[in-house]
């Protein structure tokens, strides 16, 4: 006896509405693969680049009641970014991470479509020129990359150094930015 | 095997969703027929309600189950119910349930709920009992009450 689609998506329209649910996920696709996209009441709290098993990690952070559905605004944003028509995020965030690093996110969102940063420079911007390498580490845990533009910063001499989408991604989207690589 | 219960993690609410939803619908169906749909989006949102004060992942099945029974319950109840018979318990061999189970939709609902949990789910004597509120005994003869009035109905239309 199975489920109707109907059925399961008025089941889960209900479970939204009542505010029964701490985080809902979605998978969007896109021209570097499947992504995985969740998101609290207050906004957009995660993106991964490998969607399998991260609804254990979901529940851990932000609580069970773990619910996939639709997240539509962030799907269009995110294809509006890919076909090169969204220079900038609209999306309310929900960052729970620690001050140093959500004041070194806050910093990295200001980098310009197009453009790369260091990651010393990084570091300067948030009053910590000497703590590249730190910067280094929340760039490495940024919980929503690509809308937290971390692809555009880069090592010292210009080279790509690392992303948790994997360097061709990372050179990916800086090309489809338009910016100037090494 | 079975976990200990400070390290049986509760599951994403998702994954118990979609192991369970397809099976509750089923069981949902045999005790209200075409009323089951309703049935089943109250069991999954009290479930839902419920979900973040668990203590542990175990017997989710159970659990789940235990809630839907509430919930037909609630719609059986509106209707009269005959007493169970008082004799002794009979147990059913699985095949034998399958050629007689056609006909629990003419069960009153207490012993329809305990003979589709014992004989279509698997589920043990006291954990029927938690879907019923009542005791484990109470559980056992409305499942042995329910067997019986299965096999003269069977006989009748024999």
């Amino acid at each position: 006896m199975n489920v109707t689609p109907d059925l399961d998506a008025r089941f889960r329209e209900v479970a939204l509405r009542e505010g029964l649910v701490d985080v809902r996920y979605d998978i969007v696709d896109s021209p570097i693969g499947s992504l995985f996209v969740a998101a609290t009441e207050q906004g957009l709290a995660r993106i991964h680049f490998r969607p399998d098993g991260q609804e254990e990690a979901l529940a851990r952070i932000f609580g069970v009641r773990v619910l996939r559905s639709a997240l539509d605004d962030v799907r269009r944003e995110l294809n509006e970014y890919f076909d090169g028509t969204r220079t900038s995020f609209d999306l309310p965030i929900d960052l729970r991470v620690a001050p140093f690093h959500a004041e070194v996110l806050r910093e990295l969102a200001l980098v310009p479509y197009g453009r790369t940063e260091t990651y010393g420079a990084l570091a300067a911007k948030v009053g910590r020129p000497r703590a590249a390498r730190a910067v280094g580490t929340v760039m490495n845990r940024n919980p929503i990359p690509i809308v937290l533009p971390c692809h555009r910063i880069v090592g010292a001499n210009g080279s790509l150094t690392g992303y948790a989408g994997g360097l061709d991604v990372k050179r990916r989207l800086l090309e489809l930015e338009g910016a100037t690589l090494l | 095997m079975m976990g200990n219960v400070a390290t049986e993690p509760i599951p994403p609410f998702e994954r118990f969703y979609v192991a369970h939803r397809d099976e509750v619908l089923g069981y949902l169906r045999r005790l209200l027929g075409q009323r089951a749909e309703d049935a089943w989006q109250e069991t999954f949102l009290r479930a839902l309600r419920a979900y973040d004060r668990l203590e542990h992942g175990r017997h989710l099945r159970a659990w789940v189950f235990t809630i839907a029974t509430n919930v037909a319950m609630d719609d059986l109840r509106a209707r009269p119910q005959p007493q169970p018979d008082g004799e002794p318990s009979v147990e059913l061999r699985r095949d034998a349930f399958r050629d007689l189970e056609h006909l629990t939709g003419d069960l009153p609902p207490t012993e329809r709920a305990a003979v589709v949990l014992r004989y279509g789910y698997d589920l043990a004597y006291v954990q029927i009992a938690d879907a019923l509120g009542s005791s484990e005994e109470a559980a056992r003869a409305a499942a042995s009450s329910g067997v019986r009035r299965l096999r003269r109905t069977h006989e009748r239309h024999a």
